[in-house]
C-alpha cells in the first residue's frame, strides 16, 4: 500500500522505501490509521502509535483521545505555537480541534473502561497468536511502564498494537505465548510490523497483508506461531 | 463564605508544617498541573518517610523541573504509589530507577485508571470496587477477584491521602478552583480524597464571589490552602518540555 499523502506540522519526511525490511515506523502507523472508521473515538499509545494522527486518512473524521482527558486533540505544534497547559498522554504540546473537551483523569478511565474508545494502538513487545500482548515490562527488569495500558487494552471496543516484526537479535515478537508479563489476554484484533498487518486467531496470526517486498515466506522466517495465508 | 485564611503568602509557610510519614499525592500530568513551586518548598521543608502518589516520579524531559523523583533523591521518601516506575522508553533511564533499583525506595505501580478510581473512590466515599483493569496479569496474582455478569473483575481499594498539592489556573479566596485545559488531570480527585489539599495559583485570586459558580472544577471546600505563584524566575512556570538527547 503507499504512503498516504499527509499533513501537519509534524510531519517526518517520506522516508525511502526499503523493500529487504518493510515498513517505516510511520508508514506502520499510516497503514494502521486507514483502518480508523469515520466517527471513532482513538486513543494512541506513546511511541509508533502517536505518528497514526499524522496521517491523513480522508475524508473520515476520528476523535483522538487522551489518558490525560484531553478528547479531540489535533496536530502537535511547533515552538513558539504551543500552549504550555495543553499536552497529549505523550507529553506532547498538540492543539485542540473545534469542539474539544476536557475532562479529570477519573473521567477520562470512565470513558475508556466503559467501551467509548473504539479503538487504542499501543506500542508491544510481544504479540501472542491467542491476542495477549506484553508492552509494560522487560525481562529482569523490577520497574514497569503500565501508564494507562492496562486500562485501555481491558477497556476499549478494538485494541491494535504496532511493533517491529523481530528483535534486534532477530527473535520473533509475534508468539505464540508471550515470554514477558502481559498487559492483557486474548484482546489484539490487529497487530502491525514492518513485515505487514497480522491478526491474532487463536492458532496463528492470519496474514491480511504483506508490506511490499515482503514474501510470505520471508514473513513466516521471522514468526514465532503458525501464519496462516489470508 | 468561609475562605478569609486560605490564602497564604509563601510555599513555605504552605508546606511548614508537612509531619514525617505523610502521604502526599501530587497533582499533574506531563507537565500541567504539576505543583512544582510547592515540591520546592517540600524539598526545602524536608519531611521524611513520604509516601508520594503520582502519575509518575518524572524526570524524564528538561529541563527538569521539581519531581517526585527529587524527593527521593533527597531521601525524604519511602514509598511511591505510580503508574511508572521505569521510563517510557526501555532505552532511557529515569532518575527514580536508580534508587528504586537500589532498594532505597519502594514502589507500587498501579494501571494509571485504576490509580485514577482508587482516588476518586476515596474521595467519594467508597472503599472498594472491581474493575477489569490488569485481570491476567501479573497485578493480580494473588488477588481478589471477582466474576460479575461473566466476566472477570480484579478488587481495588480506595487510595485515601493525608495531602494533595495541586497547581490551579485561578481561584477565588473561598478556594474555588478553575483548571486550564490539561491541568485538570488528576487534580481535582486528589484533591478529594485529601485532608487537606494545597493549591499554588497561576492568576491573581479572586475576591468571593468573581468566580461562575458554573465554572467551578473543584469547589473550596475541598481547598484549605492556596498560594499565587509569582512571575518567573522567583516561582516556577511550566517551560516546553524537551526530549532527553538518546
Amino acid at each position: 500500500m503507499s504512503r498516504p499523502l499527509s499533513g501537519g506540522p509534524a510531519q517526518a519526511p517520506t522516508p525511502a522505501s526499503a523493500p529487504a525490511t518493510g515498513w517505516s515506523r510511520q508508514q506502520m502507523a499510516d497503514r494502521v490509521a486507514q483502518e480508523f472508521q469515520d466517527g471513532w473515538v482513538v486513543n494512541l499509545g506513546i511511541g509508533i502509535p502517536t505518528l497514526c494522527s499524522n496521517t491523513d486518512i480522508g475524508g473520515r473524521e476520528v476523535t483522538y483521545h487522551a489518558e490525560n482527558g484531553v478528547i479531540g486533540y489535533g496536530p502537535v505544534l511547533p515552538p513558539g505555537e504551543e500552549d504550555l497547559h495543553l499536552v497529549n498522554a505523550g507529553g506532547q504540546n498538540v492543539s485542540l480541534r473545534p469542539g474539544a473537551s476536557i475532562v479529570h483523569h477519573a473521567d477520562s478511565f470512565a470513558i475508556i473502561r466503559s467501551g467509548r474508545i473504539d479503538v487504542t494502538v499501543l506500542g508491544a513487545y510481544e504479540v501472542s497468536c491467542r491476542g495477549d500482548f506484553a508492552n509494560w515490562k522487560l525481562a529482569g527488569a523490577k520497574g514497569g511502564t503500565i501508564g494507562g495500558a492496562m486500562d485501555l487494552a481491558a477497556g476499549a471496543r478494538r485494541v491494535f498494537v504496532i511493533l517491529e516484526h523481530t528483535q534486534r537479535n532477530g527473535a520473533p515478537r509475534l508468539v505464540r505465548d508471550c515470554a514477558l508479563p502481559v498487559t492483557a489476554r486474548g484482546v489484539v484484533t490487529l497487530a502491525c510490523t514492518n513485515l505487514g498487518l497480522f491478526e491474532p486467531v487463536g492458532e496463528g496470526f492470519r496474514v491480511r497483508e504483506l508490506a511490499p517486498g515482503i514474501s510470505l515466506e520471508a514473513a513466516r522466517a521471522a514468526t514465532g506461531a503458525p501464519l496462516l495465508a489470508g | 463564605m468561609a475562605g478569609r485564611g486560605k490564602i497564604l503568602g509563601s510555599f513555605a509557610e504552605a508546606v511548614a508544617d508537612m509531619p514525617d510519614g505523610a502521604v502526599i499525592a501530587f497533582g499533574g500530568f506531563a507537565g500541567p498541573g504539576t505543583p512544582y513551586n510547592l515540591i520546592r518548598a517540600l524539598l526545602a521543608q524536608g519531611a521524611k518517610d513520604l509516601t508520594c502518589v503520582a502519575n509518575t516520579t518524572g524526570g524524564a524531559h528538561q529541563p527538569r523541573m521539581p519531581d517526585v523523583a527529587m524527593l527521593v533523591e533527597n531521601r525524604q521518601v519511602r514509598k511511591v504509589i505510580c503508574s511508572f516506575t521505569a521510563a517510557n522508553r526501555p532505552t532511557d533511564v529515569i532518575p527514580f530507577t536508580r534508587y528504586y533499583e537500589a532498594g532505597e525506595v519502594e514502589a507500587e505501580l498501579v494501571p494509571q485508571g485504576t490509580l485514577a478510581e482508587r482516588l476518586r473512590a476515596a474521595g467519594a466515599g467508597i472503599p472498594a470496587f472491581y474493575t477489569p483493569t490488569a485481570v491476567g496479569t501479573e497485578l493480580a496474582e494473588g488477588r481478589e477477584t471477582r466474576v460479575i455478569n461473566g466476566r472477570e473483575y480484579l478488587l481495588e481499594y480506595a487510595l485515601p491521602v493525608d495531602v494533595a498539592l495541586i497547581r490551579a489556573w485561578k481561584a477565588d479566596a473561598a478556594g474555588n478552583l478553575v483548571f486550564r485545559l490539561a491541568q485538570r488531570n488528576f487534580c481535582p480527585i486528589m484533591a478529594m480524597a485529601a485532608k487537606l489539599t494545597i493549591a499554588e495559583v497561576e492568576e491573581e485570586i479572586l475576591p468571593v464571589g468573581a468566580l461562575d459558580p458554573d465554572h467551578i472544577h473543584l469547589p473550596g471546600m475541598f481547598v484549605q490552602r492556596m498560594v499565587k505563584v509569582p512571575p518567573p524566575p522567583e516561582g516556577l512556570w511550566t517551560v516546553r518540555r524537551v526530549e532527553r538527547a538518546r
